[in-house]
């Protein structure tokens, strides 16, 4: 099948993943006990001015209605509007993406620059300590409460060390430098400040970490199996056979190779982050898309949950379709074989 | 529904225990998951028995207190022994654990065997909405369901087990495309044996073992998830004794009384590690295609 064909199929289902989404957000929407319109008015408002709002929002129409209503108002951006303040979902995301979106890069680079090198020593020493260490330091990490990992951190680091802040993005009596990308840590260097870099980078340093670590331990199980199987083929016991060094035929032969499946993993790593992303920044006030979701659940929001939802959904779906472009344009013989 | 059929195996899970629990005894790491996994589930149904306090039991004069011989775990803002909430805390746990599981399980194995035998059309429709369902980060989706059921223990089960169901559908649903290639299924549909009596006594038996593994990974991840969801206040709500919920409130003493949230947490960890380690053990062991590598 031609790389084309792939695109389009995976595109069409990029639509039916949409259609699904929103369906499914749809229900739950009209599941939710009480009237819409009538939370949006406040307790004090008039039976006029609620009925207006239910005319407004075509709630009295026909549910099917409603639904092509809210799929066509998402086609064209329009992610449905918060309840307090009332502001465009869209727009309030695009404020906080970024803050997540730079979490999560720094925290697959914590994750990757640690799990790798973890992965290809417990696969040069199979079965060994470092193996076994390997395992329960990957185990141990996916069955890690992230939440409690990052008060833990907070205590230590801050509380008992004072070494690094406790949360947010960046010191609160400094001035934070205009917006170019959204990334703090390029903004400050953009607009030349390193006294902000260094205090965004120094507040980076622990929800990094946290969010991190529950992925290390994937990343070098990950990177263990792919170059277990390539130290395996044929063409490394050539290389053997030649007398070339164990150190060379890992690294500069075996390793490359294995790196190629693992781009798959970390695809995924980073989908995963910028959701599991939710969690972490509650423990750190960190100003992105989790915490905005887990305010606007408390404030019984469900306009701004639902809209995060299909913005994540979406996002989610698009890496990986990225991912999978990448990982075919990368590997001629994916390409062959699907 | 063919006598012969009925009479000719000896029927019960095609597992075999025995070997499984001698590939236990030789494995470390599953040795450890199993023992901590019986450990924590004796102490906490026998809550009771191991309890030193009423876990409700509020004294104010020893709010706060720290770790003692009194008060193993120290105590919370009104004073609740928290050793022995956190003991009857694990029991909402760990039953959530087991109702998601069951029920997803249950509800996913049915379906995906039931889509896998039946093939055709039905079946791409079942899997089609599985997939739109898969593709979507099960974090989020848990998050919007838990949210629109309301903030409870039973609403953030119920999240959990829905979100949950596509898995073992896709996984059962593979496992039975397999199976029903076997000769004693073909055998079995030359007699015209029902689609019911496929289904029951030669497709379920045989698919089990893989989903028995997802089972135990997912007790792990459940019990993570739910935690996780209390943590944010969409689980258990207060005065119920439970490891997310108490790890929550512990958070606004985190700088002074780390014992508040450190220890619940830590058998939210301690719990998890086990089943993971001990279904990632019977990866191991189910499969051992994936243990020769």
């Amino acid at each position: 099948m031609s790389f084309l064909n792939v695109v389009r199929r995976r595109l069409i289902f990029l639509v039916l993943v949409l259609l699904g989404v929103t369906l499914i957000t749809f229900t739950i929407s009209h599941l939710i006990p009480g009237d819409p319109a009538r939370m949006i008015a406040g307790d004090r408002a008039t039976p006029e001015i609620v009925a207006k709002i239910r005319d407004d929002l075509g709630l009295d129409r026909p549910l099917y209605e409603q639904y092509a209503r809210y799929v066509t108002g998402i086609v064209q951006g329009d992610f449905g509007t918060s309840i307090r303040p009332r502001r465009p979902v869209l727009e309030d995301l695009r404020i906080f993406f970024p803050a997540t979106l730079e979490l999560a890069l720094v925290a697959l680079l914590v994750a990757t620059s640690l799990g790798v090198p973890l992965g290809v020593a417990s696969a040069v020493w199979k079965n060994k300590l470092i193996d076994q260490f390997v395992r329960v330091i990957a185990v141990t990490g996916i069955s890690t409460p992230a939440f409690w990992l990052g008060l833990l951190v907070i205590l230590l680091f801050y509380g008992q060390l004072g070494l690094l802040p406790s949360g947010g993005r960046i010191d609160p009596s400094m001035d934070v430098p205009a917006t170019i990308t959204g990334f703090l840590l390029v903004d400050s260097l953009l607009a030349g400040r390193f006294d902000a870099f260094a205090s965004a980078f120094k507040h980076l340093i622990l929800p990094a970490f946290t969010l991190g670590f529950v992925h290390l331990g994937v990343v070098a199980r990950q990177v263990r199996a792919a170059l277990l199987d390539e130290l395996q083929q044929d063409y490394v016991r050539t290389a053997r056979a030649n007398g070339i060094s164990s150190f060379r035929i890992v690294f500069t032969e075996a390793l490359p190779n294995a790196m190629i499946p693992s781009i798959t993993v970390l695809g995924l790593a980073l989908g995963d982050l910028l959701y599991g992303a939710v969690l972490t920044e509650t423990v750190f006030a960190w100003p992105g898309m989790g915490a905005y979701v887990v305010n606007s659940i408390q404030a019984l929001d469900f306009p701004a949950v639902m809209g995060f939802t299909v913005v994540v959904s979406l996002a989610y779906v698009l890496i990986n379709l990225a991912v999978d472009l990448i990982y075919m344009a990368v590997d001629p013989r994916i390409r062959e074989v699907s | 529904m063919s006598d012969a059929a009925q009479t000719s195996k000896p029927r019960g899970l095609n597992i075999n225990w025995r070997y499984i629990w001698y590939q236990i005894s030789r494995s470390p790491l599953m040795m450890i998951g199993s023992s901590i996994i019986a450990i924590v589930l004796i102490l906490v149904i026998f809550a009771p028995l191991f309890a030193t306090h009423d876990p409700n039991a509020i004294s104010l004069r020893e709010r706060l207190a720290p770790p003692s011989w009194d008060h193993f775990f120290g105590t919370d803002e009104v004073g609740r022994d928290l050793y022995s909430r956190i003991l009857y805390g694990g029991q909402q746990s760990i039953a959530v654990g087991f109702f998601v599981v069951v029920l997803a399980g249950g509800i996913g194995t049915l379906l995906g065997a039931f889509s896998g035998l039946v093939g055709g059309r039905l079946d791409t429709a079942i899997m089609r909405l599985m997939d739109v369902v898969l593709s979507v980060p099960s974090l989020v989706l848990v998050l919007a369901l838990a949210a629109a059921l309301g903030p409870s223990l039973q609403n953030a089960a119920l999240a959990i087990a829905i979100v949950r169901i596509p898995f073992y559908v896709r996984l059962a649903r593979g496992q039975t495309l397999l199976v029903r290639e076997m000769a004693y299924v073909t055998a079995a549909e030359t007699f015209h044996a029902k689609k019911r009596h496929i289904l029951r006594w030669h497709i379920l038996p045989n698919i089990m073992s893989p989903i028995l593994v997802q089972t135990t990974l997912d007790l792990g991840n459940t019990i993570l998830l739910a935690s996780a969801l209390s943590f944010i206040g969409l689980g258990a709500q207060q005065p119920t004794a439970e490891w997310g919920a108490m790890v929550a409130t512990g958070r606004n003493y985190i700088l002074d009384q780390w014992w508040y949230s450190a220890f619940p947490g830590f058998a939210i960890l301690i719990t998890a590690t086990a089943f993971n380690l001990f279904g990632d053990g019977l990866r191991d062991i189910l499969d051992p295609k994936q243990k020769a590598r």
